[in-house]
C-alpha cells in the first residue's frame, strides 16, 4: 500500500503540486496583476478630501431645495426648468473639473461623480444634464483641445453654455465608428459638415456641441473626426424624443445641412476622433455608474421612510421581517455599486487603467438600480405605483442606464475582452 | 437710495455647529440630552449672519475689510467655519473645546467678547458683530444680548433687514406683532438674525477650492483666559407627549363648541387671521390654559402649555 503511494507521479495533480513554487502555468498569470505600489496605510473607498465633502453637502443642499420642488413638474411636462440650469453654472457645478484659470472649479473627477450621485439622488434628469457636461463634453475639450480652443470654449462651459456630446446616429448606436456624418474639406481649408445625429442629449439646451463626423470614409473608423461648434454655426433640432425616463431631460435628433466648420474647430487631430470617443467615453460611465448609484439610493430613501411611516396589521410595514431583508439585501446591493464606481472614479484619478472597473461600475450600477427602484415600488404598494411618491418616475429613469454610454451588452463584452486578453495564452 | 456701506469695518459672524434642521432629534440613551451622533451643518440663522455679512461687501464694493467667522465647538467645528470661508468670510477663528462639552451661551458671550477685545485697537478691531438670533438646538437666543450688554455696545436683535450708512450710522428692521419696527444705531454694534432677512446662497463649488487656503486660527479657552464650565446641570430631556388624534371642524362656531366641551375655553378678545397656535414652545397636543381670540371670524387661538 505504501508502495502504491510512493509511485512516481504520474497523473496531472501531483505534478502541479510538485511544480507549484516555480509555477509559469497560464492560471497563475491570469490572476489579474496588481500594479500598485504597496502602501502603509490602506485606506477605505468611504474617505474623501475636506473638499469633495463640501462638495457633496453643497450639492445634496442644492438638490433638496432647488431640484426637489420642481423634479415632478419638470417630468410631466418633458422640461428642464432654466433656473435649475442656471443654479447649476451660479453654484459651479458645470465647471467641475475646468481649471480656476478658465472659469471653472479645478476640483478632482471624483469631486464630478459625488455630484452626478447627489444629483441623481433627486432627479436623474438633471443628473444627467450635468454629467454629460462635464465627464464629455468639458473633459474632451480639456484633454484634447489646443490651447486656442480652451480659452475658447471651456469658460462658457463652465459659466453659462450648456455643452451636448453628438456621436449616435440613427445607423450607428453601439457600433458608433460606422457613423456617416461627413466633414468635406471646403475650397477655403475649413469643412462642411452633412448628415444627422440621433438620441443626443442636452440638445435642445446647449449651445455648444461635439459633433464626431467623418472626414474620409474612404478610412473607415480613421476618419472620424472630432469638431467643436456653437448652435448658430448651423445646428438644427429636427425631433424631440419623448421618452420612458429622465423625460426633463432633451433628447434631440439633429441635422446638419452644409454647415461649415472653420479648421480651427477641429478638437485633437484629425482622423482621431474614434479614439477621443472611445477613451472619454471610458470616463464617462463611471459618471453614468454614480447616476444609477444615485437612483437607486434616492428611491430607496423613499421607500424605507415610508415603510416606517405606514401600519399595517398594527405594525410598520417595514417591521415585518421580509421587508427588512430586502431592504438589507438592496442596502448590499447599492453599497457594492458605489464601491465599484469610487473604485473607477480613483484608479482614473490616479492615473492608472480603469476601462473595465469603469465597465463593471457602469453595468452594475445600472443593472441594481432596475432592480432596487422597482423593489421600492412594490414596499411602498399602492402609493408606491402612484405618482403621490415619485418611486415610479425613478424606476423609470433608471431604465437608461443600461442603455446609454454604452449598453449593459457592450459593457459586457468590454469586460469580457479584456478578461480574454489576460486568460488567453 | 442704496445706502453706503462706511469705508473698511471689520465683521464678526459666530457660528456654530449644530444638528442639521431636517434631522429627526431623539433623546439620548441616558434621558440627559439628544443622540448627537447624527448629521451636523451650521446653524441656519448664523447661515444668513454669514449672508449678509457678504451681501454688505457686495453692496459697496471694498466697504469691508473682513468678515472673520468664529465657532466655538469639537475638531469638527472646523467644518461649520469652512463652511463659511466657502460661502465668502475671509477668516475663521476655532475654539476648540473636547467633544460633547456644552458650551453655555454666557460663555460664548464672553468668548467673542474675548476675541473683540483681543482685536481692539488694532487694524482688525471688530466694528460689527453679524449672529444668528438663536441657534437651533439649545434655543437660547441669548448670546446677543448677554454680548451687547458684556461689551456696553448696542444691539438691534431680530433683524430682517440691515444697512449700514457711510459713518457707521446703522439702520435694523425688525419684524414683530402688528408691524415692523425700525431701529438706528451707530457702530459698533450686535445685530442678530432673524430668518426673513436674506437666503443665504450655497458654497458654490469654486468657493469651497478657495476656501481650502483661507487661514484658521485656532485657540484653546485658556488661550483668551476663558473657562467653559458649565454652571446649569441638565436634569432630564423628554419627548413631548404624543399628539392625540384630533378631528376637523367645519366653522367656527364648531370649533368653540368643541372647545367648550373639552372643558379648554377660558376667554375670548381681538381678532387676527390665523388659526395656529402662536406659541412656539407649546404645541404638542398638552392642554393647559388656552385662550381664544375671536368671536366671528377669523379666528387665533393661543395655546399656553
Amino acid at each position: 500500500m505504501l508502495s502504491k503511494l510512493l509511485r512516481p507521479a504520474r497523473s496531472l495533480p501531483s505534478r502541479a503540486i510538485y511544480a507549484r513554487s516555480f509555477s509559469t502555468s497560464p492560471i497563475a498569470r491570469g490572476v489579474q496583476e496588481i500594479t500598485r505600489p504597496a502602501i502603509d496605510t490602506p485606506l477605505s473607498l468611504w474617505n474623501f478630501t475636506e473638499e469633495e465633502n463640501m462638495i457633496r453637502e453643497t450639492v445634496a443642499k442644492f438638490a433638496q431645495d432647488v431640484i426637489a420642488p420642481r423634479m415632478r413638474d419638470m417630468d410631466e411636462r418633458e422640461e428642464m426648468d432654466p433656473e435649475i440650469i442656471k443654479g447649476l453654472f451660479d453654484n459651479g457645478f458645470m465647471g467641475i473639473e475646468t481649471p480656476t484659470e478658465l472659469d471653472g472649479a479645478g476640483c478632482s473627477f471624483t469631486s464630478a461623480i459625488i455630484a452626478v450621485e447627489e444629483l441623481a439622488k433627486v432627479d436623474a434628469s438633471v443628473a444627467v444634464l450635468c454629467d454629460v457636461h462635464n465627464t464629455l463634453v468639458n473633459t474632451v475639450l480639456r484633454l484634447y483641445g489646443s490651447e486656442a480652443i480652451q480659452q475658447k470654449w471651456l469658460p462658457g462651459l463652465a459659466t453659462n453654455t450648456v455643452g451636448s456630446f453628438c456621436l449616435s446616429e440613427p445607423n450607428a448606436g453601439s457600433d458608433a465608428f460606422g457613423l456617416q456624418t461627413t466633414a468635406k474639406k471646403d475650397s477655403d481649408g475649413g469643412y462642411i459638415l452633412n448628415g444627422s445625429k440621433s438620441w443626443i442629449s442636452n440638445s435642445a439646451e446647449a449651445d455648444t456641441f461635439l459633433v464626431f463626423a467623418n472626414v474620409d470614409p474612404s478610412k473607415g473608423y480613421k476618419g472620424i473626426t472630432c469638431f467643436v461648434m456653437s448652435k448658430d454655426m448651423g445646428v438644427q433640432i429636427a425631433k424631440r424624443e419623448k421618452k420612458l425616463g429622465i423625460r426633463s431631460s432633451s433628447t434631440c435628433v439633429l441635422s446638419f445641412d452644409d454647415v461649415k466648420i472653420p479648421k480651427e474647430n477641429i478638437v485633437g487631430e484629425i482622423g482621431k476622433g474614434y479614439k477621443i470617443a472611445i477613451e472619454i467615453l471610458n470616463e464617462g460611465r463611471i459618471g453614468i455608474a454614480a447616476q444609477m448609484v444615485g437612483i437607486a439610493q434616492g428611491a430607496f430613501d423613499h421607500a424605507v421612510t415610508y415603510a416606517y411611516q405606514r401600519k399595517q396589521f398594527g405594525k410598520y410595514i417595514g417591521d415585518f421581517q421580509k421587508m427588512g431583508h430586502d431592504f438589507a439585501e438592496a442596502a448590499i446591493k447599492i453599497e457594492a455599486a458605489r464601491l465599484l464606481t469610487y473604485n473607477a472614479a480613483r484608479l482614473k484619478e490616479e492615473g492608472r487603467p480603469f476601462t473595465q472597473e469603469a465597465a463593471m461600475a457602469k453595468w452594475y450600477a445600472s443593472t441594481i438600480a432596475g432592480e432596487v427602484t422597482g423593489a421600492a415600488i412594490e414596499w411602498a404598494g399602492g402609493v408606491g405605483f402612484t405618482r403621490d411618491l415619485p418611486l415610479e418616475k425613478y424606476w423609470r429613469d433608471s431604465k437608461i442606464g443600461a442603455i446609454y454610454e454604452g449598453t449593459s451588452n457592450i459593457q459586457l463584452e468590454t469586460i469580457a475582452k479584456l478578461l480574454r486578453k489576460q486568460y488567453i495564452s | 437710495m442704496r445706502p453706503t456701506v462706511p469705508k473698511l469695518i471689520n465683521i464678526l459672524v459666530p457660528v456654530k455647529r449644530s444638528i442639521d434642521y431636517a434631522v429627526k432629534i431623539r433623546i439620548a440613551s441616558d434621558g440627559k440630552g439628544v443622540d448627537t451622533n447624527v448629521k451636523h451643518s451650521m446653524n441656519p440663522f448664523d447661515e444668513i449672519a454669514v449672508e449678509e455679512a457678504i451681501r454688505l461687501r457686495e453692496r459697496v464694493p471694498k466697504s469691508v475689510t473682513s468678515i472673520t467667522a468664529l465657532s466655538i465647538g469639537p475638531a469638527k467645528s472646523v467644518d461649520t467655519i469652512r463652511t463659511a470661508l466657502a460661502m465668502g468670510a475671509d477668516s475663521g477663528i476655532h475654539i476648540t473645546v473636547p467633544d460633547n462639552t456644552v458650551v453655555e451661551p454666557i460663555s460664548v458671550a464672553r468668548a467673542i467678547k474675548a476675541v473683540i477685545e483681543k482685536r481692539a485697537g488694532g487694524a482688525d478691531k471688530v466694528d460689527l458683530v453679524i449672529m444668528g438670533k438663536q441657534a437651533i438646538d439649545d434655543d437660547s437666543g441669548t448670546t446677543g444680548g448677554m454680548l451687547a450688554g458684556m461689551l456696553n455696545w448696542g444691539q438691534a436683535c431680530f433683524a430682517s433687514k440691515l444697512d449700514v450708512a457711510d459713518g457707521g450710522k446703522t439702520s435694523v428692521t425688525r419684524e414683530i406683532d402688528g408691524g415692523l419696527e425700525k431701529l438706528e444705531g451707530q457702530l459698533p454694534l450686535i445685530v442678530t438674525t432673524d430668518l426673513r432677512l436674506n437666503e443665504p446662497r450655497y458654497a458654490s463649488l469654486p468657493n469651497i477650492m478657495k476656501a481650502k487656503k483661507k487661514k484658521i486660527e485656532t485657540l484653546k479657552p485658556e488661550d483668551l483666559g476663558l473657562d467653559f464650565a458649565a454652571r446649569l446641570e441638565t436634569i432630564s430631556v423628554s419627548e413631548p407627549p404624543k399628539r392625540q388624534g384630533g378631528g376637523k371642524v367645519e366653522n367656527v362656531e364648531e370649533l368653540v363648541a368643541k372647545m367648550k366641551e373639552a372643558g379648554v375655553l377660558l376667554g375670548a378678545s381681538g381678532v387676527n387671521g390665523d388659526l395656529r397656535p402662536r406659541s412656539t414652545g407649546g404645541w404638542g397636543g398638552k392642554q393647559g390654559a388656552l385662550t381664544v381670540q375671536q368671536c366671528t371670524r377669523p379666528i387665533v387661538v393661543h395655546w399656553h402649555s
